[in-house]
């Protein structure tokens, strides 16, 4: 009876062995190598490291990948927010709001992708279309290195905001409403009970939000990849691009493999710091 | 207030409808300057033009067929090892779960490479296989089940031993219903999530008949040319299914998300 529970664990361990644990350290040994996509390898030590320390390309994608990561994160969470907050009051077409600002986080990003850009098209693209009435110029949505990236973050605003909508709207409906009805008796004004009474009780969700928001940025490639036409635009390159192309396009499997690494460490420790903050609270 | 919700929300809609509009004009009004909104001659002819083509057909039919791969097997090996993990104590149960913490920090996007090479080595790259079996792996969703089967009162467990019940049948008869509001919320985060991946079915196949809708429509969309019309159409074809499956079961993601 003592060994049964272990055969419940069993198929799930079996297929995360094989397809996590494995890749993960096959990817450490990888990063040590030489490997290209086939024939032999051979040990090269640090070098892979060493090399990419010394890449420009590296630090380039990660500069671009923190750049995206501090744009979109706050405007990402503050949409969320206040799309939450306008929601979550009692009217009729309350569901008009959750649907409109929710559909478009169900949509795959091939889909998200081929709306913006047509959104963006010089001349018949809808948002230049509104420009020019407007007695404005043409913006180049996509075709320079500077706007490309604030084009990027706004489809992913726009795409994404949902989920912080979510979790705002499921944190919102669990404050009790007799304190706003105590608090209105007392006098206080929204803004007041806003102040006063949801945000503090919305801080754990603030923290939730903004950690996964981060976390989820700094691993961005789909976006930026397709909207820029399949990594045509250098200036907004992510580090996940560069492991992609490194291992995909320019077959240098070991060579990718460290820069995995280095970036993996770089997550790890972003998760690590929120779990010992998060546990110290608790 | 109620105004500011009003605009934000026709904001968020405006792309959609005006991808709408765009997939309904007659092919030649599509680049049309200034832009209109609607224009003679509207009809469905580029979404029939997209079913007869048969290519975004097929993709659609990959994308389910991963999509409930994906969803059964994760429903099956996690709430396996969920219950597990919860009802039962054996001899590394404990390195087990630190295993499955550790593991919920490993980003996807790390393993591409050495995941390729594994399927390359395994010899089902470019399969369904390929497509189906690293997907599973969701360590997060093991959580989830425990947290659920941990909640359930011991005594419900030892009526049923005492009945002459086994732990499958515990596991199958007793837990398994009663987790039904859980499984639903994992079942459609993972369906979610697998429907709407990109990165590693973009890497795993290359064969456009095994293609999931996401990656064809991303690689093989040139094959239309500039009938925006039809690519337009094809987008929303594959992107309100999940919009229409979040409708019907808008409280258990929001469970699923919050779980």
């Amino acid at each position: 009876m003592k060994r049964s529970g272990f055969w419940f664990v069993a198929p799930f361990l079996v297929l995360y062995v094989a397809f996590l644990v494995v890749p993960m350290l096959v990817g450490l040994g990888a990063s040590v190598t030489d490997q290209g996509i086939t024939g032999h390898a051979k040990f090269v030590g640090g070098a892979n490291y060493l090399e990419l320390f010394r890449d420009p390309a590296v630090w380039s994608s990660l500069w671009h990948t923190l750049i995206f990561t501090v744009t979109s994160t706050p405007a990402i969470v503050l949409v969320g927010l206040g799309m939450a907050l306008l929601a979550n009051r009692a009217v009729p077409e309350r569901w008009l709001y959750r649907l409109a600002f929710f559909a478009p986080y169900l949509l795959p990003v091939s889909v998200v992708v081929l709306i913006w850009n047509w959104l963006y098209q010089p001349g018949f693209g809808l948002i230049n279309d509104l420009l020019t009435r407007l007695g404005l110029g043409e913006v180049g949505w996509l075709s320079t290195d500077g706007m490309a990236m604030t084009s990027i973050v706004i489809t992913t605003v726009w795409w994404t905001a949902g989920f912080g909508f979510l979790l705002y709207l499921a944190a919102l409906q669990e404050i009790p409403r007799q304190l706003y009805e105590a608090s209105a008796l007392d006098g206080a004004t929204p803004l007041q009970q806003l102040r006063r009474i949801t945000m503090p009780l919305l801080s754990r969700t603030h923290q939730l939000v903004i950690v996964l928001q981060i976390l989820a940025s700094l691993k961005v490639f789909d976006q930026i990849y397709l909207l820029s036409g399949q990594g045509g635009i250098p200036g907004v390159r992510s580090i996940v691009q560069y492991i992609y192309e490194s291992g995909f396009t320019r077959f240098r499997v070991g060579y990718a493999s460290a820069i995995s690494y280095v970036f993996f460490a770089l997550i790890a420790v972003i998760a690590l710091v929120h779990f010992r903050l998060t546990a110290e609270k608790r | 207030m109620r105004a500011l919700a009003a605009v934000l929300a026709v904001i968020w809609l405006v792309p959609l409808a005006w991808t709408l509009d765009t997939a309904l004009k007659p092919e030649s009004e599509t680049t049309r300057i200034p832009v209109s909104w609607f224009v003679p001659g509207m009809s469905l002819d580029a979404f029939g033009r997209v079913f007869g083509d048969g290519e975004v057909l097929a993709w659609l039919g990959n994308s389910l067929l991963v999509g409930v791969a994906v969803t059964v097997l994760t429903v099956a090996v996690t709430s396996l090892a969920a219950f597990g993990l919860s009802r039962t104590r054996f001899r590394g149960r404990s390195f087990v779960l630190a295993l499955l913490v550790a593991g919920v920090v490993v980003p996807p996007q790390v393993l591409i490479v050495p995941l390729f090479a594994e399927m390359v080595g395994l010899g089902i790259a470019d399969t369904y296989w390929a497509l189906v079996l690293p997907q599973v792996v969701l360590p997060a969703m093991v959580y989830v089940l425990k947290k659920f089967f941990d909640g359930v009162p011991r005594e419900l467990e030892e009526a049923a031993v005492i009945d002459g019940a086994g732990r499958l049948r515990v596991y199958w008869s007793l837990m398994l219903p009663l987790a039904r509001p859980a499984l639903a919320a994992v079942a459609i985060f993972t369906f979610v999530t697998t429907w709407n991946n990109f990165l590693w079915p973009f890497v795993a196949v290359s064969d456009p008949h095994l293609m999931t809708f996401p990656v064809g429509l991303a690689t093989v969309q040139s094959s239309y040319g500039v009938r925006y019309a039809q690519v337009l159409a094809a987008a929303l074809l594959g992107g309100l299914p999940l919009v229409a499956l979040f409708l019907a079961f808008q409280r258990q993601l929001v469970t699923a998300i919050k779980g």
